[in-house]
């Protein structure tokens, strides 16, 4: 095995971001008020590592002795990564200040997870995913709980620390009975040796353990218990990155694992698992977030429904369905950072003012904040011609042909219950009057990370086919 | 020589004991101890199959799967303190704010 200049080049995305872990932590190390820097330093670093992992779609490389692979739509991934991940840090700037927790080490360990991330994405090896999950998890849990002098960020770092290792505990036994039956735990090996394996009761406990694992992180019912706690207890723009980034990467994971199952034709056997947990998801997303009076609870419940359409794209068994759920995810990953980003605005300085009724009156106040979360609002419940409604509908039309009418029936059924939480903040937000002062000076850089999602939520609704095409090309 | 299903049946009661300690125990801490047997169970059934396949990868994996579970550790007892200086309790029933 050879380590070739052309290897270098299709490594540099994840080489730049493990390197500017270390500059950052130098820069820490040495500066008195690092946090001004690593702010812009870090969001520098994320989008210019964004931009290259377009620029070096097309070549496809693999490494390390075939356990690493860069590339294709492992890029694509790369991309919504760091992308994603810049604009949380865009929008982190003075949302921290307000918090009260500016610290530079937030860049420092946001970057970690986001190496841990690409790590799952362009993993060849279930151990390579491992590894990278453990690296994305075990940084979440910190950021969960940065707010250490807050009672509600503390409960929710402790909750999201349990649950998430009681899911890792699932997964490494999983891994466990794959590795037994597989021989190794090399995927294209597990690949070449389905047709021997499917028929193997310890290999399918294995998957299932395998599956269950990955169901805690993409915050699928019934393994979703963390997912309110965490999302309401945790900073907002930390939020913002669990329910994105975070379960972009885990999708990726499951994706890494399916598709090429999927591309070898083998009849699908885990359909049955994957739809009763996209049908609970939706349903239970969709129907309990109706009660909720905090915002980032019920953002958190939305985002249980969304993990729910986005199964039945991988519950479809066809290529169309896996390209469904990338353009579904990145559709996601721009209205739920423009979500939480307006949040992370009108919340108060003690952290308080998530609540419906906080955003009453805001139509007139605050026209511009109010009609940005208004559109994102209705780009998340799915109407058109906003990216929420394409993606669902990729991922209808995958199952459909699959022959799964009834799975998309209760998609669209689920969707439909959605629109009432989403419009009722409309609601609040146009026809409710308080006398209630709201203080809100929109911040440059935040402003600047939401426009840009809008922008994106706007252009993928308008022009759903090119984006569309360039995710078939990488297939 | 001891057969591998002698091993697996040891693993498999090890990590259902650690499960029924996560969901019943209400101590912080003893539930993550709970946590570390799901996880020792695992290492156990890599190495048992490691030894039966005559295959090195199980033996790496436990290396990878401890080194994880200490940096979960270091992380998870962290947050514990800090729970614990806020609120004079690492007891699950009363760690509650957070609920609808």
């Amino acid at each position: 095995m050879v380590f070739t200049s052309q290897d270098l080049i299709s490594l540099s995305p994840v080489l730049l971001i493990a390197a500017g872990i270390l500059v950052t932590l130098t820069i820490e190390m040495f500066t008195k008020e690092s946090e001004g820097i690593l702010g812009w330093f870090s969001f520098a670093l994320l989008l210019g590592v964004a931009y290259l992992s377009l620029f070096l779609i097309d070549s496809p490389t693999m490494l390390f002795g075939e356990k690493f692979v860069t590339g294709g739509r492992v890029n694509i991934f790369f991309f919504l990564f760091n992308f994603g991940a810049a604009i949380v840090v865009l929008l982190s700037m003075d949302y921290m200040k307000k918090a009260g927790i500016y610290y530079g080490e937030y860049y420092i360990i946001l970057m970690s997870s986001v190496l841990g991330m690409m790590m799952i994405a362009g993993a060849t090896d279930f151990i390579m995913i491992f590894i990278g999950l453990e690296q994305m998890s075990v940084c979440f849990y910190i950021l969960a709980g940065f707010n250490r002098k807050n009672e509600k960020s503390l409960e929710a770092a402790l909750k999201y620390f349990l649950l998430g290792s009681f899911a890792t505990g699932f997964l490494v036994y999983g891994l466990g009975l794959i590795y037994g039956t597989n021989g190794s735990l090399s995927i294209t090996a597990m690949t070449l040796n389905y047709e021997v394996l499917r028929s193997n009761p310890m290999f399918l406990t294995g998957m299932l353990l395998f599956i269950i694992g990955f169901s805690f992180k993409i915050a699928a019912v019934p393994f979703h218990m963390w997912v309110p706690d965490v999302y309401q207890g945790a900073p907002t723009t930390v939020s913002a990155l669990l329910s994105t980034t975070g379960k972009v990467a885990a999708f990726s994971a499951l994706i890494l694992v399916f598709s090429p199952l999927i591309q070898a034709a083998y009849p699908a056997f885990f359909t049955p698992v994957v739809a009763t947990l996209a049908v609970l998801s939706m349903l239970y997303g969709s129907i309990v977030a109706i009660s909720q009076n905090d915002l980032k609870r019920m953002l958190a419940y939305s985002s249980i429904a969304h993990a729910g359409y986005m199964l039945i794209g991988l519950a479809a068994w066809n290529d169309k369905g896996i390209s469904g759920v990338i353009f579904y995810l990145t559709a996601y990953t721009f209205m739920n950072l423009a979500a939480f980003g307006l949040i992370s605005l009108v919340e108060k300085r003690d952290l308080r003012g998530t609540e419906f009724n906080d955003f009453k009156g805001l139509g007139t106040k605050q026209p511009l904040i109010a009609g940005l979360l208004a559109l994102t609002m209705f780009a998340l419940s799915g109407i058109p011609p906003f990216a929420g409604f394409f993606g669902k509908y990729y991922v209808f039309v995958a199952a459909i042909e699959s022959g799964m009418t009834w799975l998309a029936i209760i998609g669209v059924l689920s969707s439909v219950i959605s629109v009432y939480f989403y419009l009722r903040l409309t609601v609040v937000m146009y026809f409710d009057n308080s006398d209630e002062m709201v203080l809100i000076s929109p911040t440059t850089s935040a402003m600047l990370g939401i426009m840009i999602s809008v922008l994106l939520i706007i252009i993928m609704g308008v022009a759903p086919g090119s984006i569309l095409n360039l995710i078939n090309n990488t297939l | 020589m001891i057969p591998v299903e002698h091993y697996l049946f040891l693993s498999a009661f090890m990590f259902i004991t650690g499960v029924i300690g996560v969901v019943t125990r209400r101590n912080a801490i003893v539930v993550f101890m709970s946590i570390e047997l799901m996880l020792n169970s695992a290492n156990l059934t890599f190495v048992a199959f490691s030894s039966y396949l005559g295959n090195i990868t199980g033996q790496l994996v436990v290396f990878f799967v401890m080194a994880v579970a200490a940096a979960e550790a270091a992380v998870g007892l962290a947050i514990i303190i800090a729970i614990f200086r806020n609120k004079l309790t690492v007891n699950l029933d009363e760690i509650n704010i957070l609920k609808w």
